[in-house]
């Protein structure tokens, strides 16, 4: 028995022995083309069909969205997500693509959404029949966020919009976005209102998705026209003028420190290979020579690689940690630090990584040459994006120094 | 032997680097870089080699590639720091050019002893490409390790991350002999010689390893004897380490001006983001780091011409200063513009991917520290 399922609840243990049964019964196929790093970096349809493919699967196996209600489509259990996503992950399954429905959407409409939200959207949400976005960030509003400029004006019953998002991950397939836009322009955190907004079936008319290209010649975010988008006051999430308060319950969860946990299973890329996981570089440094021995025999890269994967673990059981709140000064204190101290550690790995493998270090993705088919030096360009992305690592840096130390505020 | 005070930076080395500024400055601006090197963005595309060959002709015209060549051979023998200068130049271009390959050749030739040797270093000063194919399969740098053999005046094997591979008309190759390690000239139109791109995450480069199919080689193409060859390399490295130092430098400097500039222009909560201190220290830290890192540069080319002896020791500091000021500086670059620092569009990849990529090259920071510890500690 793994020390996971030795403190299990009786229902908890059971529900965990149906997760494995059905994952052991219920093999993937080999992906048809090669799986991108993580659901932001979804390019084709072929990629996002597989993955869709694989988390409509996990859903009706009860394994996605399982501690929401059944009226919102989940299966009503207590304290089972994290059950699941140890046993997708142990099974070695590829993540689930709809990263911010599950992660940001969903939990936000549950908590501050109505009842036509939550019966209609959810559950294709957590089916995958839906693929959503967030369309939060502007040109001008992204550590700023509270700065937002797309406009919600009063249209009859509802609601017109108009305005420029950015840096909009998977909006290329998404079928909806979550929205934070300006309804007041004479309050700036009073004036903003919180939506769901149809984008797909708005696209060419009131709708315009345009790719943008990431450092690592993927695509996978987008900037994000509305230009007079009609919806009705009932995709309204929570009330006129509170939208920043309900974006807090998203940035909580995309930092993952909100109380819903976020259904998600393994890594991208090759399941069998740690990439970017700091226990991969123990067997990278056997394999990489290094003054005539191997990068392992040197000392230097020995102390290098023993810190990452202290300060890794500190992060795997300070997750442990936050669950215990006898354990925990502050309720926050270990959450906030999630993302940042993941972001960076994970930033770290693949930069020594790159220096373990030496020479082979400046091949990329495809050369037959790269170790891990370059998958390491991938890595290390798409870490950027997770320490910019879901706030600044320096904006995380000043929530902690302001929430948690009670420093002053910065702005 | 001791340096002279002012690095032995003479005028004419402050008008050739001024020049050099220049030029690349009208010829290269960053938008033109931009469209030359990355106009497919594709991961998986097939190897590439951009650059620009009539920019490469004014550049010889403007005689760069004589700086190093002595007079003797139809040079114009400047200082070694001029040639620490002009590198750092093409860094802050991120320039696609033969050059750093070249004057590497150039260096080692400098210590050649083979008949070949004075002739080949006059074509180089006339503008014909050259690039060392010393480094074997594993990627180790040390001067002993080589996949490449000479036997009965036949190469057979291989050399790998050959620098610039595709630009280069002249090969200066590491062979194996019984007779210890040679260095032989081989023209990359030889009968025998493949050329095989290797797919790189920098863009303003190529990279190849090269398969040698029994080619020939007679005694005019033996720079440094059968024996001499190591002795020959080591003697040339430190100037080598010297020149990828200098090329960080240059484009770390780069880096960091083009990340004030946007922390001085750019505005989030009413404010340019250089006012606050998560920006504006670790700028400071890397304009410090980079200085550092320069410094050492010209005292490492300075020793080059000066106190030879030296050069070892220094080149090692210089290259690791350089390696991790050139990292770092690359990091916070992307991470301080934010969304648009993670877009193909912003330039600043390019610079980032050069970075990573000569970080690594001839051994990164801690490399170079563990081999200066075994020169200070004398094991
Ligand atoms: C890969 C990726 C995916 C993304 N996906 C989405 C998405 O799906 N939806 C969405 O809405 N957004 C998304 N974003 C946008 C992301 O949230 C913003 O990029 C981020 O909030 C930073 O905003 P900015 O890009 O405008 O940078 P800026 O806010 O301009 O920041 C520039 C630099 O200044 C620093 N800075 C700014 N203010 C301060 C301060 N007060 N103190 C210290 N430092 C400061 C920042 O830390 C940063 O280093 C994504 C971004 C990336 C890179």
């Amino acid at each position: 028995m793994s020390d996971q399922a030795k403190q299990d609840r009786p229902e908890q243990a059971e529900f965990r022995a149906q997760c494995r049964a059905w994952l052991a019964a219920n093999p993937l196929p080999e992906p048809p083309v090669r799986l991108p790093q993580s659901a932001i970096e979804i390019m084709h349809t072929a990629q996002l069909e597989y993955l869709r493919d694989w988390q409509r699967q996990a859903y009706e196996a009860g394994m996605v969205g399982c501690d929401y209600p059944v009226a919102s489509g989940g299966a009503g259990r207590r304290d089972c997500q994290l059950i699941a996503n140890q046993e997708m992950q142990r099974a070695g399954r590829p993540f689930l693509p709809n990263i911010l429905g599950l992660g940001m959407a969903a939990p936000t409409i549950q908590i501050h959404g109505n009842d036509f939200q939550r019966e209609n959207l959810l559950p294709r949400l957590f089916s995958c029949a839906d693929i959503w976005c967030q369309g939060f960030s502007e040109p001008g509003a992204g550590s700023d966020l509270a700065n937002v400029q797309t406009r919600a004006e009063r249209y009859g019953d509802g609601w017109r919009i108009t305005g420029h998002k950015v840096w909009t991950s998977l909006a290329h397939f998404a079928d909806w976005m979550i929205l934070l836009a300006r309804s007041d322009r004479a309050h700036k955190y009073e004036g903003m209102t919180y939506f769901v907004v149809p984008i797909k079936a708005n696209l060419g008319k009131t709708v315009t998705v345009r790719p943008l290209i990431k450092i690592t010649g993927e695509t996978g975010f987008n900037e994000v026209f509305f230009d007079g988008l009609e919806i009705p006051d009932h995709y309204r999430v929570g009330e006129i003028g509170q939208g920043w308060e309900v974006a807090q319950t998203t940035l909580l969860h995309e930092r993952g420190a909100g109380p819903w946990v976020t259904p998600s299973s393994g890594r991208g890329g090759d399941p069998e290979r740690n990439i970017a996981d700091a226990w991969g570089l123990l067997e990278l440094a056997r394999r990489s020579p290094r003054a005539g021995r191997t990068a392992a025999d040197d000392p230097v890269l020995r102390d290098r690689i023993m810190q990452l994967i202290i300060r890794q673990e500190g992060s795997r059981q300070g997750a442990r940690r936050a669950r215990v709140p006898a354990l925990c000064d502050h309720p926050q204190r270990i959450p906030l630090q999630a993302k940042l101290v993941m972001s960076e550690i994970r930033q770290d790995v693949c930069a020594l990584a790159m220096e373990l493998q030496g020479a082979a270090g400046t091949l990329s993705i495809g050369d037959a040459n790269a170790p891990e088919g370059g998958e390491w030096a991938l890595g290390y360009l798409n870490s950027y994006g997770v320490t910019i992305a879901a706030g600044t690592n320096e904006i995380q840096r000043n929530i902690l120094g302001e929430r948690v130390l009670g420093l002053a505020k910065s702005k | 032997m001791t340096q002279p005070k002012d690095f032995g930076f003479d005028a004419d080395a402050a008008l050739l680097r001024d020049t050099a500024r220049q030029f690349l400055l009208d010829q290269l601006p960053t938008e033109a870089l931009h469209r030359l090197v990355a106009s497919d963005h594709d991961p998986h595309r097939a190897p590439t080699n951009n650059w620009n060959p009539a920019l490469w002709r004014q550049i010889v015209e403007l005689g760069w590639t004589t700086v190093a060549v002595p007079e003797t051979a139809g040079g114009a023998g400047l200082p070694l720091v001029a040639l620490a200068a002009l590198a750092e130049e093409v860094g802050r271009a991120a320039l696609p050019s033969p050059f750093l390959a070249t004057a590497a050749a150039t260096l080692v030739l400098r210590q050649c002893q083979g008949a070949g040797t004075r002739d080949l270093l006059g074509e180089i000063a006339a503008g014909r490409t050259a690039t060392l194919a010393i480094t074997p399969r594993s990627g180790a740098w040390e001067t002993a390790a080589c996949d490449l053999y000479l036997d009965n005046g036949k190469l057979h094997g291989s050399a790998w991350y050959v620098q610039d591979a595709a630009k280069a008309e002249v090969l200066i190759a590491k062979a194996a002999h019984r007779d210890g390690l040679a260095l032989v000239a081989v023209p990359v139109t030889a009968a025998g010689v493949e050329l095989v791109p290797d797919s790189i995450l920098d863009l303003t480069r190529d990279q190849a390893h090269v398969h040698f199919h029994g080619v020939a080689v007679d005694t005019a193409q033996i720079l440094a004897a059968p024996g001499a060859g190591a002795a020959t390399l080591d003697a040339a490295w430190p100037g080598v380490l010297t020149l990828v130092a200098a090329d960080l430098c240059g484009a770390g400097e780069w880096l960091l001006q083009t990340t004030a500039e946007y922390a001085r222009t750019r505005e989030q909560f009413g404010r340019t983001i250089g006012f606050f201190q998560a920006i504006k220290h670790p700028l400071v830290n890397l304009m410090i780091q980079l200085d550092h890192a320069r410094s050492l540069t010209y005292n490492a080319a300075c020793a080059l011409d000066h106190e030879p002896e030296r050069a070892p020791a220094l080149a090692r500091m210089a290259k690791a200063a350089a390696a991790d000021a050139g990292a770092f500086g690359a990091s916070r670059a992307i991470q301080f513009h934010g969304g648009i620092g993670f877009t193909w569009e912003c330039a600043v990849h390019l610079y980032t991917k050069r970075q990573k990529h000569n970080q690594i090259l001839y051994g990164d920071a801690s490399y170079q520290r563990a081999r200066l510890a075994e020169l200070l500690f004398g094991v």
